[in-house]
């Protein structure tokens, strides 16, 4: 960013530029069909996810597998507060928050034992945590049905400002704005604020301190950091972060079970930040939109080349899916450990350790 | 039949397989401070290599007894395991020895994800049932029952842990072990090669964990692709219930932790009026886990805690 200060000109009509293309995209994309649209916006809902995790594991240093459970959270509850479930109809700008708060809750239920302690006791408990919460989700059908078991929860609201449905397809200006390309927009204009909040927050005295915990947790508590509770900060609000991203993902949705929360999906988060690079906000949503879209193309191409070599297929792409995101993380720390692109401060250290 | 006494059988039995598992992980623990994440998976490699022998075996009609083939398929799978374990600290661990704690962790996970879809590729999605050869027996005790299963699995664990304790308190590859344990350079500075004895930590453990897979796999009837991860995560939560790096805590945890969920499943619908059943006895290890990181961090027998940043 500071590089292109030197020239403000030549960096706003590139801002411009970018701005353009971003807008034009979901029309582009429609043209291939509307599910890419689709599939482009649950890319940036893991955008949002990496962004969340980024705080814990980038910034902080803290490593959280079972982070989808706090995008679980957010999501059953939008799921009970607008669907004829309960009979709750609340709309979005309020659930949203509430969503974030509970995440945020648990994350804090869980954080406070284990941060104490060192990092590796958080990674099991949060692996466990992420178990527990499918356990629940799965059997809450019983004795009162709060999450309707694996089944899973349907017919959830859609966004609605006003008569504005997000859903519904709808012709403005003579143009059709399908129900996928209106959620583009309003998850278009999300994260811009979600990435200006993740920039405010690593340059904020909070950052710092992620920062000089992650780096030499000793000598921060020496500075006066009190490291437990900047540490729980972290995790809280990487947990409200997962939290928002549920709700958006339970409307657009329109539907939530048990099954998309596993471990899989906690995986592919930890993927996306580690291959992009751990603490560096660029680095996390090219990771995050490699990792999305990679898979899809692999599912449009694996399986006529595998017809064309072989007859039949032999590894079916979701298999593929899991193995690159397994190899993702084993090669970038055995080879790249700070990620394709690195943050500023890691690619100095790793120059230090070069020389030394 | 007494379903108290039932439960602490069925709580041995497990506890004892959760227990040689948790041996793996303390192990290592113990020497590289790592959670050898996919420790699990090399557990479900064993059971998978084992069934597929041992149905292999029976489908040929070789006419051998029971016992000979399930020893020839448990033989099989522990140098597959063991070569398993010896790639992960090679190729996984050895290069991270002296990176930020978070690296290691993370190639764990990664290796543990890749294992686990390559078995998917090997073995397939559908589970391996145990052929029915070996004729379900059944002992009376005192009003509860035991299988001839059960009886092998108990005192097979503890035949397996004495025999661990006597190879790390009387050899000299045990001593080695406690001292590059205690400093790793110290004890390179006495001539203990360090390299050699961390790897041998992991072919031991491997070991370990090919036997437990066999018997996790007989137990239950099955083996699957899955089964290895939460059968993991939870001798990992055993232990740290006896604290890590502790041999006899392992042990002592594992089997707590069997005894654990096998009674709190059994009990837990009388205890909550039925609102919560037997479904929830995956939630006990983790509950056992945050209990223990709580209030007694180290563990039950555990001495060093802390964060040594």
């Amino acid at each position: 960013m500071k590089a292109s200060r030197a020239n403000p000109a030549l960096f706003w009509s590139g801002v411009a530029l970018v701005g353009v293309a971003l807008i034009a995209l979901p029309f582009v994309l429609a043209i291939a069909g509307t599910a890419w649209v689709r599939i482009t916006n649950l890319a940036i809902l893991f955008i949002f996810l990496s962004l969340g995790l980024n705080i814990v594991v980038g910034f902080a240093g803290l490593l959280d597998l079972g982070y989808i459970a706090f995008y679980a959270v957010g999501a059953y509850v939008y799921a009970l507060l607008a669907s004829p479930h309960f009979n709750l109809h609340l709309p979005f700008w309020v659930i949203l928050p509430i969503g974030a708060l509970v995440a945020c809750g648990f994350g804090l239920l869980l954080g406070a034992p284990t941060l104490k302690l060192r990092g590796d006791y958080l990674a099991i408990v949060t692996l466990g945590f992420g178990e527990i919460i499918r356990v629940f989700l799965n059997n809450l059908s019983q004795p009162v049905n709060i999450t309707n078991g694996p089944k899973g929860l349907a017919t959830i609201d859609p966004f609605r400002i006003g008569g504005f449905d997000f859903s519904t397809t709808q012709a403005i200006l003579g143009l059709s704005f399908s129900g996928p390309i209106k959620y583009y927009y309003a998850l278009l204009v999300a994260l811009i604020l979600i990435i200006v909040v993740n920039q405010r927050l690593q340059h904020s005295r909070i950052g710092r301190a992620w920062e000089a915990i992650r780096e030499d947790e000793v000598a921060a508590r020496a500075m006066g950091i009190d490291t437990t509770a900047i540490k729980l900060t972290a995790f809280a609000m990487g947990a409200s972060f997962g939290g928002i991203a549920g709700g958006m993902f339970a409307a657009i949705q329109g539907f939530v079970s048990p099954e998309s929360f596993g471990l899989t999906e906690s995986i592919m988060v930890l993927a996306m930040v580690v291959l992009g690079g751990m603490g560096n906000i660029w680095g996390v949503i090219v990771g995050a939109l490699l990792l999305s879209f990679v898979p899809e193309i692999l599912r449009y191409t694996v399986q006529p080349v595998q017809q064309a070599l072989f007859g039949r297929m032999l590894v079916e792409p979701e298999v593929i899916r899991m193995l690159l995101f397994g190899l993702a993380l084993v090669m970038m720390m055995l080879y790249r450990p700070a990620g394709l692109l690195p943050s500023p401060l890691r690619k100095r250290e790793l120059a230090r350790e070069g020389r030394a | 039949m007494d379903i108290f006494l039932q439960q602490i059988v069925n709580g041995l039995t497990l506890g004892s397989i959760y227990a040689i598992v948790a041996l793996g992980y303390t192990m290592v623990y113990g020497i590289v401070q790592l959670i050898n994440f996919a420790h699990g998976e090399v557990v479900m490699i064993g059971a998978m290599v084992a069934f597929s022998v041992i149905t292999g075996l029976v489908r040929a009609n070789t006419g051998l007894p029971p016992g000979v083939i399930v020893a020839i398929g448990v033989g099989a799978a522990i140098p597959v395991s063991m070569a398993v374990g010896w790639f992960l600290e090679r190729f996984a661990y050895r290069p991270l020895r002296t990176a930020p704690r978070l690296a290691p962790l993370i190639t764990a996970i990664g290796m543990s994800i890749i294992l686990q879809h390559l078995a998917m590729i090997i073995w397939g999605r559908n589970p391996i049932a145990f052929p029915q050869i070996i004729p379900t027996v059944r002992f009376d005790l005192a009003g509860a029952s035991i299988t001839a299963v059960q009886i092998v699995i108990i005192l097979g664990s503890l035949a397996m842990m004495s025999a661990l304790t006597a190879l790390v308190y009387k050899t000299r590859l045990g001593i080695a072990m406690r001292a590059t344990a205690q400093n790793p350079q110290v004890a390179g500075l006495m001539g203990v090669d360090i390299d050699r004895v961390i790897a041998l930590t992991f072919l031991i453990g491997a070991a370990l964990a090919a036997i437990a897979g066999a018997m996790v796999g007989s137990y239950y009837g099955i083996a699957h692709y899955t089964m290895g991860s939460l059968l993991g995560l939870k001798a990992f939560c055993a232990a740290v219930l006896g604290g890590i790096g502790n041999l006899a805590g392992a042990m002592l945890g594992g089997i707590l932790l069997g005894l654990v969920e096998a009674l709190g499943a059994g009990y837990i619908g009388d205890f909550t009026n039925n609102w919560f059943g037997s479904n929830y006895q995956d939630v006990f290890a983790f509950l056992v886990l945050i209990l223990v990181l709580v209030f007694r961090p180290q563990g039950i027998l555990g001495e060093r805690v802390g964060d040594r940043a």
